[in-house]
């Protein structure tokens, strides 16, 4: 049992910090606005200048211009990056997410005129799988393909939760090509350009008035027959090999929630807070939980490392970890008081920030169900749209509710 | 970076599960309740599997292996509520072994028991080494330590010292009257000393108030370390054993919800249920990931042990709790009752989470550890 690096992690450790040391003069700074559009170029520069040193991309496969390597080493990247004080990739979803799934399901074609833009921060990518019927339940999604006479296709339908879409110039889109068949069954993944006709993206404003995420309406869209991706009528598969790597992308950003040592700080800088016993239990039970999280998180990596799937129980540390910053937050506002709520302030960002992320990836309640079933074994829920087809779901549902 | 059990590990728990498997101990722990006597004698077999010498380096005829070994073996344990004196034997063994003592070769082979007698050191809040009481929320100062020539005597006394009946030495820690902690090794026979043996609520925990009375020991040449040390391997141990007992809590009961109906349904098939499980699990998890937090840190980042010890056991001990109440729910009124074994867990949980300064006690030093590095 041991943290260290092999030699040849040692190797790529050194060689990740002195070009990170060598080139640190030309990053942009860690953290800006999304709607600032120079910040973002200066982003989408910085993330071609660490694809070109191989510090973005590990795990992609050299051919597509990756390093080949495994996950270890993708996450000595991301320490040494952040040891060094600059911001990793801009797109974190496309290359930690949407890339692997092209590389899994795309085509020849898809993978050559996609991946190296995407990878050199030229094209950046967003998720449309949400929609505002479609969460935790993400087979329920509504938004409509329809064969036009070209054989091509027409999607309609309207996306939500999706990150980057302001400035994205492709997206993977989730839709319903054949709604007589059940829900899980008729669905079709596609290539869209964010600047087809057709497509309109609003920005969502969150609880702290910022609009990270975004609404995007599809009215009409019209795309090619090359635009599917993985085959018609396979888009559920596909959607699980972007979640899976969802699970992973999340797993390895794990110290990024909750500022644990600035929790600390606080609490130390103040005389009353340090010695009350009722603050400290909950100062022992986050840094705890976070400790926790970071373990667990080394344990996944040794077995990824090994060949080994991160299964559904992976989930649990996201639990784990909203959880220990939803109470790192609520106990550094307790002791400051009301001045932690102050809108420039270094916790009021977070406070309003962590409530939705409790939702991000599939509610708390929905991921327990999942792993209780898949890990436990525990029977499923009795399920209302087995085997229906998806066009009659919606009357049952209404029947349902009328009881 | 590699967190895998090694192929030597993984036999050491087999065997271990194996031996224990042999014996009815989750039966044994309910005869107890009645007649103590019904507890079997598992020395042998521990002596047998080489567990005394766990931690005794290899010059002095131990196995020379790490805390982690010996948290694995507790887990195993724990798993079957297994009546064993590890948690008195192992931290004594660790202290003697830095001490080089003599009796080491002989406790190897099995034919001495050594015990530990704990003390928690100072904290930022409490600058005294202090022991357990026999009431009330304070604690007392560890015993004290007179020089007498080449002696030391010994008055004080400590409550519910885990596994210290039928001792053949103690391992006491006092504090001299600079308020330097101290280790003597004493005999259990030795005048003024009384061992009187209590049992609470769980009767597969062995523990007896210890009075120390002009008592005459043997100084070891220490420094604090190993005195911090023992004080927090005591807490990985019973991290790990909490871990074992929630996994049988949880397998037993996931078992059960899968075999239960009510209104025409598994009651598994409920959310309710469904998610107090998937708890047992979440806080499952988290335990195993700090016991290997504190099983690396012991070896390769001590001054990180006391954080990662103190972890494990606020959550491994928070995580019983919880398990023990979670497995007599998902039985329902039969789970409360004799009938069944959710009880003997629930009576574990208890008092484990009361020992050796408490589980709170342990959340609390978790915080000290973090305030103490956050200050600038």
């Amino acid at each position: 049992m041991d943290l260290d690096d092999t030699p040849e992690q040692a190797e790529f450790r050194a060689e990740a910090r002195a070009w990170l040391e060598q080139h640190r003069d030309q990053a942009p700074p860690r953290s800006g606005s999304h709607e600032d559009a120079q910040w973002i170029t200066a982003r989408r520069d910085w993330q071609r200048k660490l694809a070109e040193a191989g510090l973005a991309g590990v795990t992609w496969p050299e051919e597509f211009g990756g390093r080949g390597l495994g996950p270890i080493e993708q996450v000595t990247a991301n320490q040494e990056i952040s040891r060094a004080g600059v911001p990793g990739i801009l797109d974190v979803i496309g290359i930690g997410m949407l890339g692997p799934c092209l590389i899994a399901h795309g085509s020849e074609e898809q993978k050559t005129r996609h991946l190296g833009p995407m990878l050199h921060g030229d094209e950046v990518w967003c998720q449309m799988f949400s929609e505002p019927a479609a969460g935790s339940d993400l087979a329920a999604v509504r938004t409509r393909a329809r064969q036009t006479d070209g054989g091509g296709w027409s999607l309609t339908g309207q996306k939500v939760w999706t990150t980057n879409a302001q400035f994205a110039s492709y997206g993977l889109v989730l839709a319903r090509t054949d709604a007589d068949v059940s829900k899980h069954k008729g669905l079709t993944m596609f290539i869209m350009p964010m600047d087809a006709l057709g497509v309109t993206v609003r920005g969502l404003r969150q609880i702290s008035g910022e609009a990270e995420f975004n609404e995007v309406f599809l009215d009409d869209v019209e795309l090619g027959e090359d635009a599917v991706v993985g085959g018609v009528g396979n888009g559920w598969g596909t959607a699980l090999t972007v979640l899976m790597f969802e699970r992973l992308t999340i797993g390895f950003g794990s110290d990024s929630f909750g500022s644990p040592v600035r929790l600390a700080q606080t609490l130390a800088a103040d005389p009353d807070a340090r010695a009350d016993s009722e603050v400290r239990h909950r100062l022992g039970d986050v840094i705890t939980e976070l400790l926790a999280v970071r373990f667990n998180g080394y344990r996944a990596l040794t077995a990824l490392a090994r060949g080994q799937i991160p299964g559904p129980e992976a989930g649990l540390a996201k639990v784990t970890m909203v959880n220990a910053a939803v109470a790192a937050t609520d106990l550094a506002a307790d002791v400051i008081g009301p001045e932690a709520l102050e809108a420039s302030g270094e916790w009021s960002y977070l406070i309003s920030f962590l409530p939705g992320l409790k939702s991000a990836g599939g509610t708390e309640q929905v991921l327990r169900n999942t792993i209780g079933e898949r890990v436990l074994g525990l029977p499923s829920e009795p399920r209302l749209d087995k085997g229906i087809p998806f066009s009659e779901l919606r009357t049952r549902e209404a029947q349902g509710a009328a009881g | 970076m590699n967190l895998a059990l090694s192929d030597e590990q993984v036999l050491l728990r087999e065997s271990a599960r194996g031996m224990l498997g042999r014996r009815k101990t989750v039966e044994a722990a309910r005869n107890a309740l009645v007649d103590l006597q019904e507890l079997p004698d598992l020395w042998p077999d521990m002596v047998a599997a080489g567990w005394p010498g766990l931690l005794i380096s290899e010059d002095h005829g131990g196995a020379g292996l790490g805390a982690f070994e010996g948290m694995l073996i507790a887990e195993e344990c724990g798993r079957v509520l297994a009546s064993t004196p590890l948690l008195g034997l192992l931290p004594a063994t660790a202290v003697l072994d830095a001490a080089g003592h003599e009796s080491l070769p002989a406790i190897a082979a099995g034919e001495i028991r050594p015990v530990f007698v704990p003390a928690r050191p100072p904290g930022d809040l409490d600058w005294r080494w202090t022991v357990d009481q026999r009431t009330g929320m304070g604690r007392a100062p560890a015993p004290h330590v007179t020089t007498d020539g080449d002696d030391v005597i010994l008055n004080g006394s400590v409550a519910f010292v885990p596994d210290a009946e039928g001792a053949d030495l103690l391992v006491v820690v006092g504090v001299d009257p600079d308020a330097r902690p101290t280790a003597v090794v004493v005999s259990p026979g030795a005048d003024g000393m009384e061992i009187e043996p209590v049992s609470r609520y769980d009767a597969t925990r062995r523990l007896a108030h210890v009075t120390l009375d002009n008592v005459r020991g043997r100084r070891l040449e220490l420094d604090d370390a190993p005195l911090v040390d023992a004080w927090y391997l005591t807490h990985a141990l019973i991290a790990a054993e909490s871990l074992g007992t929630v996994e049988t809590c949880l397998e037993r009961s996931v078992e059960y919800a899968k075999e239960r109906f009510t209104f025409g349904r598994p009651i598994g098939s409920y959310q309710a249920i469904k998610h107090d499980l998937t708890e047992i699990l979440r806080r499952l998890e988290n335990a195993r990931g700090l016991q290997y937090y504190a099983g690396w840190a012991r070896e390769a980042a001590p001054d990180e042990f006391a954080l990662a010890a103190s972890a494990a056991r606020s959550v491994a001990g928070q995580a019983l709790d919880f398990a023990t109440r979670t497995m007599i729910n998902v039985h329902g009124g039969i789970g409360a009752t004799w009938e069944h074994d959710a009880p003997l867990f629930f009576r574990r949980a208890q008092l484990s989470r009361r020992l050796l300064a408490g589980t709170r006690d342990a959340t609390d030093r978790v915080a000290e550890q973090t305030l103490s590095t956050a200050t600038p």
